[in-house]
């Protein structure tokens, strides 16, 4: 047993070993049994039907196109909350992270009240172009975005203030307009954050299930991303939803795996 | 197997010494669990009202949740009284766990529900038949939705519905909320939603009656007392209750 810098610092504290063992057990000992649990027998002709196919390609498509919307859209407002100075900044940092808190399912509530066929916008939208949201993969990437960003946002704008904005000022003082500054200068430098929030918002996008199916609904082909597969599996064949929940637990795992090795090395 | 002993003899040392905090018939004072089938909520907290009221100093605890999850629960040693489920399978499901045979106590039906100002303009369930209406059911995984996919076909109905809910208050729920244009709800949703929504009767619904069993459970504290429930559900006074619901004779 010996720390990053040697033996000098002495023994690792029983006071840190247990609960950190503890911890450990706690994360790691669930999957364990849940992988030996699995019928790995079905795993393949699971893994082949037509409805697990559906359910994984939704939810690829919907988690890669949360996370562009997420890149797009929450960089320029966590350059805001991180670089601009306006009435209501704090209120508006409080509110933006509140989809963190929030059950998925209210989450899931408060899209319908906004964005559903009687909602605020959704009615609106309605009348004025019969487009309705609900039932569409547009609402479970609406979901996934929505409960996914808080992630995105808070990682890169903890990157921008950590990186500060004295270079920001020198390549202003350089003659770069701000445009150019945030995208050579401040981008750049936060990028380690825009990463690791990405990974967040995707991992987060991955699992999401409440908000998903309170407000896109449940249909394979459509709407039905293998969360609510395995939940609405879970109900009549726990066994077959044990080998859907591996099945999503390898792809992810295999995805993470080779980010990792490309994007995500820590030093 | 060995590793199975283990595994449960830890996990017995860690839960040993919160088992003294459930410990009930403290002062002649007695709790029951019943677990019950969703669509039993109106009628089961009336009965346990009545139960209560009947038995001095007994509380009634009242889970409802989807019937497959309790009878899951119960086989899994959940600590609880009663079970009652919305169909027969579900409760074969927990054969193990129950204390004698299960007694069917009351049936449903299924109809179709719209929302009060009726959007779509449905007259009737040929509307869901020819098309063009954003309606939900329950996922075929659930007893409700099994029903609901029996019906569909014996109308040969050709669109695929908007969504499939995990289950009838999820369906209820999207039509009253106006989210769905229409849904396929028990007939006692149907009563208990009141004037949020509108009713119409769904061809061959008749052929398609759920049965709900009920049965006392092994783990039960109270065997006495958890039969005495049954009774009361069995009862004339019970069966008013769950007609005043909605629900059928069995």
């Amino acid at each position: 047993m010996t720390d990053t810098d040697g033996r000098t610092l002495g023994r690792p504290p029983l006071s840190l070993v247990i609960p950190g063992a503890l911890a450990a057990a706690l994360l790691v000992l669930p999957l364990v049994t849940l992988v030996l649990d699995t019928p790995w027998r079905n795993f393949f002709d699971e893994l082949g039907s037509t409805v697990v196919l559906d359910a994984l390609g939704i939810t690829a498509i919907a988690s890669g196109v949360t996370v562009v919307a997420c890149v797009l859209l929450g960089t320029p407002l966590a350059w805001l909350l991180a670089r601009v100075e306006f009435p209501g900044r704090a209120v508006l940092r409080a509110a933006v992270t509140v989809p963190l808190v929030l059950p998925p399912v209210v989450a899931g509530v408060a899209l319908v009240t906004a964005l559903g066929r009687n909602g605020l916008i959704g009615s609106v939208l309605r009348d004025a172009t019969g487009i309705t949201l609900p039932y569409t993969i547009t609402a479970v990437v609406t979901a996934h975005t929505f409960v996914s960003m808080p992630f995105y946002v808070l990682s890169v704008e903890g990157a921008l203030r950590a990186s500060g904005d004295k270079y920001d000022v020198v390549a202003a003082t350089l003659g770069a307009t701000r445009w150019t500054t945030f995208r050579r200068v401040t981008l750049p430098l936060a990028m380690p954050g825009l990463v690791a929030g990405a990974a967040l918002a995707w991992a987060r996008s991955l699992g999401e299930f409440g908000a998903t199916i309170t407000f896109a609904g449940n249909y394979p082909g459509t709407t039905q991303t293998m969360p609510s597969l395995i939940y609405t599996t879970l109900q009549s064949r726990p066994e077959v939803a044990r080998t859907l929940s591996m099945i999503l637990l390898v792809v992810s795992i295999a995805i993470l795996a080779a980010l990792r090795n490309r994007w995500l090395t820590t030093p | 197997m060995l590793l199975k002993k283990t595994v449960s003899l830890a996990v017995l040392a860690l839960v040993l010494p919160l088992a003294g905090c459930g410990g009930d018939d403290e002062g002649g004072h007695a709790t029951i669990t019943v677990l019950a089938a969703a669509s039993l909520t109106g009628a089961f907290t009336e009965l346990a009202d009545q139960f209560q009221k009947d038995h001095e100093g007994v509380t009634v605890k009242l889970a409802f949740d989807s019937s497959a999850t309790l009878a899951q629960q119960a086989v899994d040693g959940a600590p609880a009284d009663v079970l009652a489920t919305a169909d027969t399978a579900t409760m074969d499901s927990a054969t193990a766990a129950l204390d004698g045979d299960s007694e069917l106590f009351a049936t449903n039906t299924m109809v179709l529900v719209t929302p009060t100002d009726n959007p779509a303009g449905i007259t009737g369930f040929d509307d869901i038949v020819a098309g063009d209406v954003t309606y939900v059911v329950c996922v075929d995984t659930a007893p409700c939705g099994k029903v609901a996919a029996a019906l569909l076909a014996d109308n040969t109905v050709q669109t695929a519905p908007a969504s499939l809910e995990v289950d009838v208050k999820a369906v209820l729920a999207k039509v009253t909320s106006g989210e769905a244009d229409a849904g396929i709800v028990y007939a006692t949703d149907a009563v208990a939603a009141g004037d949020a929504v509108q009713r119409f009767e769904i061809p061959h619904a008749a052929d398609e009656v759920t049965s709900y069993p009920i049965a006392a459970l092994k783990q039960s504290g109270d065997a006495a007392l958890a039969q005495q429930f049954v009774d009361l559900v069995l009862s004339t006074a019970g069966q008013q209750v769950l007609a005043d619901a909605g629900f059928g004779k069995p």
